[in-house]
């Protein structure tokens, strides 16, 4: 690992860059390692409790009766007379007290299909069982029969007339740059689904009380959005849902909305059985049934001069929601606000639209749209150095956003600004044009029936840290420190653990502003009856926003207590708890300053601040199958002031594989709208042999509007790595790859001139005659 | 039926259908949640577990094939509070992160350190091939099985 350590010491505000000398202290900033992970020595034993570790004696199974249907009307449920229905519990949409939605964005998905009602996707929930043992479940299950009418279906998003949601970025004037334009490069990028593939599955369990309320525990991101989603469709007050986070094995996004669904039903059956109700996916329904990343279809079109200046980029965004809106319009917003990569550019225009299609819906997935939309733009800029024969290093040192620069929603980017930073240090550390150099070498010499082929690529990216545009500004969170009466410091916020570090890294902070060792910190338990909404554990903004926030609160807490001992915090809270009890302050989330964006235009401070990122991959092709071994990979990322460089260099490596992943290996097939490769055998991801040696490297261009200057980190690396991956093949090989992933079929098809394999995302249609 | 073998050096006796998985008879009847269930069929390793030494997947593995035979599971290894040098290797490292594929790594990673053998990247990474990890991108995994080997090495030098 290496790290760059820009910024002052002294002055935490200040953004030049400068070393920081070996072992001094910048603020929030942990000393040398940081404190080891907070639930570590749990995890590592087996005593840490995830959800289907949890035992509720007398606790019943539930189950979910799904569609086999793209798109159908629901007409009836045929319950077997040969069966005893007596021993289970049946729900179905008629027994929702309040609204049959899952609360999202728009009131389009029901939480079970009504009688009569449309099915829009394969894997919709049409109502649920519950029983006192699995056999008798499974029984039930076979017993029950679903009938329903079919209704024509949509699988691709470019066929589809039913849209989610449109945006455009408009800058400058497109026209007279692609006048003024000498050279006019167009390309289009297609990426298919990629699967969460956290190693622990859904799961919840639903727990009824005595009052008519529920107590919900289980897997996720956001407690909050499930705590909002029950109260809604059981009508249930503040006090009756309760939502306590299990220990949670990864979430990525796929934990961000689904659990809501699977929250609902097991309440749902809770209710009416009067039991509790465990609801523990496998990894089958897992992969059938929750969201994945969006496939998209993106175009672009830039205009250059012979100097390679950029002067016009028109993009073209289509991302395919599944059959339901989900999270989509803002996974829209974040790919297109991300689509012209972090280039300066006076001519833009992007457009983009999220359709419908007869598939289960997409949702959050690390990057949330950018990975997406930054995998087209990096192909574009190193389509458009080949055109002009410069190198994609060259023509990126010349393109990359500066401080000052303005971005296509007229965004000044005054502060905080690594791209250049990132792109040298990859650059340097992988030694990139000396290995490009010598590939290219080797591509000129090579003999037919050469069997390997070595290949070096390059991408850079930016990610806003933090919501879109007004995000924080809506939610609204609010996070708390306390004094409790036994005189422990703690910290209160609905922020989830689910890997990255949020229990360790928040401890941490608070002890560094109130002079205590870390441990002397505890985290309250993301359980809705005790914290507050700090809002959810998603896009990249934990470690910056409620990491800011609860700096705050610290500084406040320590402020009124030293007021009144007169002496350290350190040495007189204990005191002050004996003498005047327990004190808590709560930090509301104030707007950044001179952040300002308007949602109906499109236009202003999109992102408090953006990450930067450059990976470097290095691949070797087998040129008689296809086949890709990733053998390294350089990712340099910018979030800004670094909190816990091990706990940062983990969220590269882990997001680095997860991209390398979704550059070579990770497709989902889909007939008649159903995914075919619904089993952990069939959907691969990379194991360790896979895996490229990855090396982080951690640049600080701190952020003035955090107070310990730190930006989102999680999401940052899922950005470059696949550009980077299909580069290093077009190095090897000298084809291009537009499909993710670049498999051996495609690299194959691409070589040899063979039939291109359909593309990624799109199902195919049922055999003639009707479902398949 | 009823079956007798070892867990964690302890004897234990269970009545169960003998195709039960061992990974549910130690979840379910023995309590020892520590191994997990991520997949069902053999591809994840998250319920990895040691069988006379050997490691295998215990959601393949019906009971009574192990009637008399020893099994070791995470909670055979250190406690929260004395954790063993493989733990504690892994925490030092940041090897955990979500910690679902842990118990299963820590039982792939004990039984290559057993083996006593070389423990360079590339062994290492065949030793837990057979278990995913979807957070690490298995840098501090290897890292952290290096730092116990080397230190097993330093301790007892053949």
């Amino acid at each position: 690992m290496t790290r760059i350590l820009p910024a002052g010491t002294q002055e935490l505000l200040a953004t030049d860059p400068l070393l920081v000398p070996p072992g001094s202290r910048t603020p929030g900033r942990a000393t040398q390692r940081g404190p080891l992970r907070r639930e570590g020595p749990a995890k590592l034993t087996g005593v840490a409790k995830y959800a289907d570790d949890l035992v509720f004696p007398g606790a019943w199974y539930g189950a979910t009766v799904r569609s086999t249907q793209p798109h159908a009307t629901l007409l009836a449920f045929d319950l077997d007379d040969a069966f005893d229905w007596s021993q289970v519990v049946l729900v179905t949409a008629a027994d929702i007290p309040g609204d049959n939605v899952v609360s999202l964005i728009r009131d389009d998905q029901p939480i079970l299909v009504p009688i009569g009602g449309e099915i829009r996707h394969q894997a919709e929930a049409l109502c649920l069982i519950a029983a006192a043992d699995r056999e008798t479940l499974r029984a039930a299950k076979r017993h029950l029969g679903v009938r329903t009418e079919r209704l024509p279906a949509v699988f691709d998003p470019l066929d589809s007339t039913e849209e989610f949601s449109h945006i455009e970025v408009r800058r400058g004037d497109l026209e007279a740059g692609f006048a003024q334009a000498e050279l006019v490069i167009e390309g289009t990028y297609r990426v298919g689904h990629q699967e969460q593939l956290y190693i622990e599955n859904q799961a919840m369990i639903a727990v009824p009380v005595a009052d008519g309320g529920v107590t919900v525990h289980g897997s996720c991101q956001c407690p909050f959005y499930i705590h909002r989603a029950l109260k809604r469709s059981l009508q249930l007050t503040d006090a009756q849902a309760v939502v306590v986070q299990a220990e949670t094995g990864g979430g990525f996004g796929g934990k961000e909305e689904y659990p809501s669904v699977i929250a609902l039903h097991a309440a749902l059956l809770a209710r009416k059985a009067g039991k509790a109700v465990r609801m523990i996916y496998d990894r089958h329904e897992d992969l059938s049934a929750t969201t994945k990343r969006h496939p998209a279809v993106i175009h672009h079109r830039t205009g250059v001069m012979r100097d390679g200046t950029l002067v016009a980029q028109e993009i073209d965004v289509v991302m395919d929601g599944g059959g339901y809106c989900t999270l989509t319009p803002v996974v829209l917003s974040r790919g297109v606000l991300h689509a012209g990569g972090p280039y300066r550019c006076p001519n833009v225009r992007i457009s983009g639209r999220s359709m419908a299609t007869n598939t289960p819906p997409n949702g959050a997935f690390r990057g949330f749209g950018a990975p997406q939309t930054e995998f087209a733009a990096e192909m574009q800029v190193n389509r458009i150095a080949e055109a002009l024969a410069v190198s994609p290093l060259e023509l990126r040192r010349k393109w990359a956003y500066r401080e000052g620069d303005t971005t296509p929603t007229g965004q000044v980017l005054r502060e905080s600004v690594a791209a250049i930073e990132v792109l040298e240090a990859a650059a340097e550390a992988s030694d990139f044009a000396r290995h490009s150099a010598q590939t290219q070498n080797a591509r000129a010499a090579r003999q037919s029936g050469a069997r390997l082929a070595s290949g070096i690529g390059i991408a850079m990216g930016w990610h806003g840290a933090g919501f879109t545009g007004s995000g924080e500004v809506h939610i609204a969170g609010v996070a708390s420190v306390e004094l409790t009466d036994d005189g422990v410091v703690r910290v209160l916020t609905a922020q989830t653990e689910m890997g990255q570090g949020t229990k360790t890294i928040f401890p941490q902070l608070v002890a560094e502003e109130l002079g205590l060792e870390p441990d002397a910190v505890e985290n309250a338990p993301q359980d809705t009856s005790i914290v507050p909404d700090s809002g959810p554990t998603v896009a990249s903004r934990t470690a910056m926003v409620v990491g800011g926030l609860i700096i705050k609160a610290a500084r406040h807490l320590r402020a009124q207590v030293e007021a009144v001992t007169d002496r350290p915090f350190a040495d007189s809270y204990r005191d002050f708890v004996l003498e005047h009890g327990a004190l808590r302050v709560d930090e509301h989330f104030e707007p950044y300053p001179n952040v300002e964006f308007d949602d109906a235009t499109y236009t202003g401070d999109a992102y408090p601040a953006f990450g930067w990122a450059c990976a470097v991959a290095r691949v070797e092709v087998d040129l008689d199958t296809g086949e890709v071994a990733v053998r390294d990979v350089v990712s340099a990322d910018d979030a800004g002031r670094i909190i816990h460089p091990v706990l940062a260099e983990g969220q590269v490596e882990g997001g680095t594989l997860q991209a390398v992943g979704y550059a070579t290996i990770e497709e989902i097939k889909l007939l008649d709208g159903r995914y075919l490769n619904d089993r952990l055998a069939t959907y691969l991801i990379p194991t360790a042999l896979d895996a490229p040696r990855i090396e982080a490297i951690l640049v600080e261009k701190p952020f003035s509007g955090a107070p310990h200057g730190a930006k989102g980190i999680g999401e940052l690396p899922m950005d470059v790595g696949a550009p980077a991956v299909v580069a290093a093949i077009h190095d090897a090989t000298g084809v291009w790859i537009h499909d993710l992933p670049a498999t051996a079929e495609r690299i194959l098809a691409a070589m040899t001139g063979a039939p291109v394999p359909d593309p990624p995302g799109v199902s195919v249609p049922a055999p003639e005659g009707g479902a398949a | 039926m009823s079956y007798r073998f070892f867990v964690n050096g302890d004897p234990v006796e269970v009545e169960v259908p003998g195709m039960r998985r061992l990974l549910d008879v130690l979840r379910e009847d023995l309590a020892l949640t520590g191994t997990k269930e991520g997949c069902g069929e053999g591809e994840c390793g998250a319920c990895s577990v040691l069988l006379d030494g050997a490691v295998v997947d215990s959601c393949l593995v019906p009971v009574c094939q192990v009637d008399g035979a020893s099994v070791r599971t995470v909670e055979g290894l250190g406690s929260e509070q004395a954790l063993n040098d493989l733990q504690a290797a892994f925490l030092e490292t940041g090897g955990a992160q979500c910690g679902i594929c842990t118990p299963g790594m820590l039982m792939a990673a004990e039984a290559f350190l057993a083996t006593n053998g070389p423990s360079d990247d590339e062994l290492i990474r065949e030793a837990i091939a057979g278990n995913l990890c979807r957070c690490t991108g298995y840098t501090k995994i290897v890292e952290a099985i290096a730092l116990a080997a080397a230190q097993r090495r330093a301790a007892d030098p053949h």
